[in-house]
């Protein structure tokens, strides 16, 4: 340990007696660690935001959609009959073991007015489920209840958008208002949600019971059919049981055999996202990646002035070895010295990575997000640099040869 | 007196290319513990390639060198650098002390490769420095020091491990004829405190201060006589 802090402390004097020589030295990794950080940060604020995107539409999501039905030789597109009915949903909930929820909706749209205010938003009849399944909170009021489903009421949950259009700051909860003309009590003020993953302001909805939506709103071809299924799983890992479980059960119930096709389709929401959360992450990768070859040429400019370095003490190293130096002090000496120039630029290097993640967040908006994890490994990477760049000339000096190195002028 | 060097038939070729060159051909002597020694000889004689295999810097190709009774070339490079730290001590023409390093901390390099711990370290370099006339300037820079100054503080440094043998490579070959007299009559006073001293010198005035000459022409020892050194009278070195 002595001969540890030894070696640091001639190190530490070696760089002394060269200040800018070894800012300038430091220089490349000083660049090459800040630029890793801010990538990194840059690719992992991205990343965060989407798999936020992600956890604001709900967790271990299936999305049953009506499919594509052919009658009478003809075949229509997906979605353009309602296939899928309240019987379904209830059906799938008391049957599958693996699924938690389902959350049956009708969808449409419409005028909602209050006063002298109006606005076009989304009208969507659902269950109590809904805001359970899609984890949404309710912050002032309350959520719907089996018999505001059961009674078709006239109530609604309103989302933030629509309240500030609306009703600006005052408390929407107890107002009427009017939703396609009809009024309807406002008993819930809905949370933040934000945009979804498509870009979608998920907060600029209302939402009403489902009967009440079928018979006095939307109403479809036919009484009872839905537009679509939410389904929640009860983990991550029952997910794909689940899909099975509700595809052998809508099989069964919509008589789907050898010589029919199903009419409804299921998407696995969580996977569809998993593949966006991805392609981010591989993009902060890419970054990281492509900021990493600075670094690189970083530890080739910490070679070269090591290299520079020992043949200019080549008389020192002589005096050293000639007095009774073994070859491993040399080489620790030497390597102290490179990695001392590498971790303290490495510092440097993050310091200034932190700040310039900063700047780009304040300065474009980017999300950044610099985690100690990073931090710390850029600095044991840049020891690591040290490590391997200072090698050489570490072990060209230790092999010197005394004779030689005390004639070297 | 015990027996400190023994050179049985030491021959060293080097090979240059594809010419060998012969730079000893067969050397035998022996050095007693407390012997002050001057090899001299002409440039090219062979004296610094012996002084290089006394001091471990290099093995012989032929023959056995003994240290303090320890057969030198079968050692492994570390084995001698532990050796050069133990039993010998270095005083070079060009000084060769470390730059911007103060006195102390030159003197305290050998200790500080063979493990000794800081404060004794700090403690035997100062004796040393003492032992060499610089006491209080341990805080010198060596550029603050003189020629003289200096090539003191290599002479403590060399002396700092206790050392059987401290080897001298023209040691006053950088300095004018007052301060040679200066550092020769340390080496004497250390010789008489019983320090064992092997000098290489091509100035016969520089041998005349030392017990015995050992000649070399060519490769080989040509002449070995002791010799009654002049000793410097003690208000000499005082100015």
């Amino acid at each position: 340990m002595t001969t540890f802090l030894q070696s640091f402390r001639i190190a530490l004097r070696a760089l002394r007696v060269n200040k800018m020589r070894a800012l300038l030295t430091m220089l490349g990794i000083i660049i090459g660690i800040a630029a890793v950080i801010a990538m990194v940060a840059i690719g992992a604020g991205a990343s965060k935001m989407i798999s936020d995107q992600i956890a604001s539409i709900g967790s271990n999501l299936l999305l049953v959609l009506p499919g594509s039905v052919t009658s009478g030789g003809m075949r229509s597109g997906s979605g353009a009959t309602q296939t899928l009915t309240y019987d379904d949903a209830k059906a799938i909930r008391s049957e599958c073991p693996s699924v938690a929820q389902v959350a049956p909706t009708v969808r449409g749209s419409g005028q909602v007015v209050y006063g002298n205010q109006n606005w076009s938003t989304v009208i969507t009849g659902v269950t109590p489920e809904m805001l359970v399944v899609r984890d949404w909170a309710v912050i002032s009021g309350r959520n719907f209840t089996q018999s505001d489903v059961d009674g078709a009421t006239k109530y609604c949950l309103i989302g933030q958008t629509v309240a500030e259009n609306l009703f600006g700051d005052t408390d929407p909860v107890g107002k009427v208002i009017r939703v396609r003309k009809i009024p309807f009590t406002v008993v819930g003020l809905l949370d933040r949600k934000g945009q979804s993953p498509q870009g979608q302001d998920q907060d600029d909805i209302i939402y009403v019971p489902l009967t009440t939506a079928q018979r006095k709103l939307i109403g479809g071809q036919f009484p009872n059919t839905v537009g679509a299924l939410m389904i929640q799983a009860k983990s991550a890992e029952v997910l794909k049981k689940a899909e099975e479980e509700v595809t052998a059960l809508l099989n069964q119930r919509h008589r789907v055999g050898p010589s029919r096709e199903p009419d409804y389709m299921i998407r696995n929401l969580s996977e569809i996202l998993a593949v966006s959360e991805q392609s981010s992450k591989v993009m902060s990768m890419l970054l990281g990646a492509v900021a990493s070859i600075s670094l690189v040429v970083g530890g080739i400019g910490i070679m070269n002035i090591m290299l520079v370095s020992v043949t200019e003490r080549t008389r020192e190293i002589g005096i050293r070895i000639a007095i009774g130096a073994k070859q491993r002090d040399i080489l620790l000496q030497f390597l102290t010295e490179a990695v001392l120039l590498t971790t303290f630029g490495g510092l440097l290097g993050i310091l200034v990575g932190v700040a310039g993640a900063h700047l780009v967040a304040a300065l474009v908006g980017w999300p950044t997000l610099v985690s100690v994890h990073t931090i710390l490994i850029a600095f044991l990477f840049s020891a690591g640099v040290g490590v391997f760049f200072g090698f050489y000339p570490a072990r060209k000096a230790s092999s010197l040869n005394p004779i030689d190195a005390l004639r070297y002028e | 007196m015990s027996e400190v060097v023994r050179l049985s038939d030491v021959a060293k070729v080097y090979t240059m290319g594809d010419e060998k060159v012969e730079a000893m051909k067969g050397v035998s002597f022996s050095v007693s513990s407390g012997e002050f020694v001057a090899i001299m000889g002409a440039s090219g004689s062979g004296k610094s390639t012996c002084m290089n295999i006394l001091g471990c810097l290099d093995v012989p190709t032929r023959g056995d060198y003994l240290l303090d009774g320890v057969r030198v070339g079968d050692l492994s490079r570390n084995q001698l650098a532990e050796i050069r730290n133990r039993k010998l001590g270095f005083v070079f023409q060009g000084f060769n002390l470390l730059a911007r390093t103060t006195a102390r901390e030159n003197v305290e390099l050998p200790l500080l490769y063979g493990r000794v711990p800081a404060a004794e370290r700090r403690s035997r370099a100062l004796a040393a420095l003492e032992r060499v006339g610089l006491g209080g300037r341990e805080g010198h820079y060596s550029s603050q020091l003189s020629g003289g100054q200096q090539q003191r503080v290599a002479i403590a440094r060399a002396l700092v491990n206790e050392p059987s043998i401290i080897l001298a490579d023209e040691p006053t070959g950088n300095l004018d004829t007052r301060t040679t007299v200066e550092i020769m009559s340390i080496f004497q006073e250390l010789n008489r405190q019983g320090i064992t001293i092997i000098m290489v010198t091509h100035e016969p005035e520089v041998a005349e201060f030392t017990s015995r000459h050992i000649v070399f022409r060519d490769g080989v020892v040509v002449s070995d006589i002791s010799h009654v050194p002049l000793t410097v009278p003690k208000g000499e070195v005082a100015s």
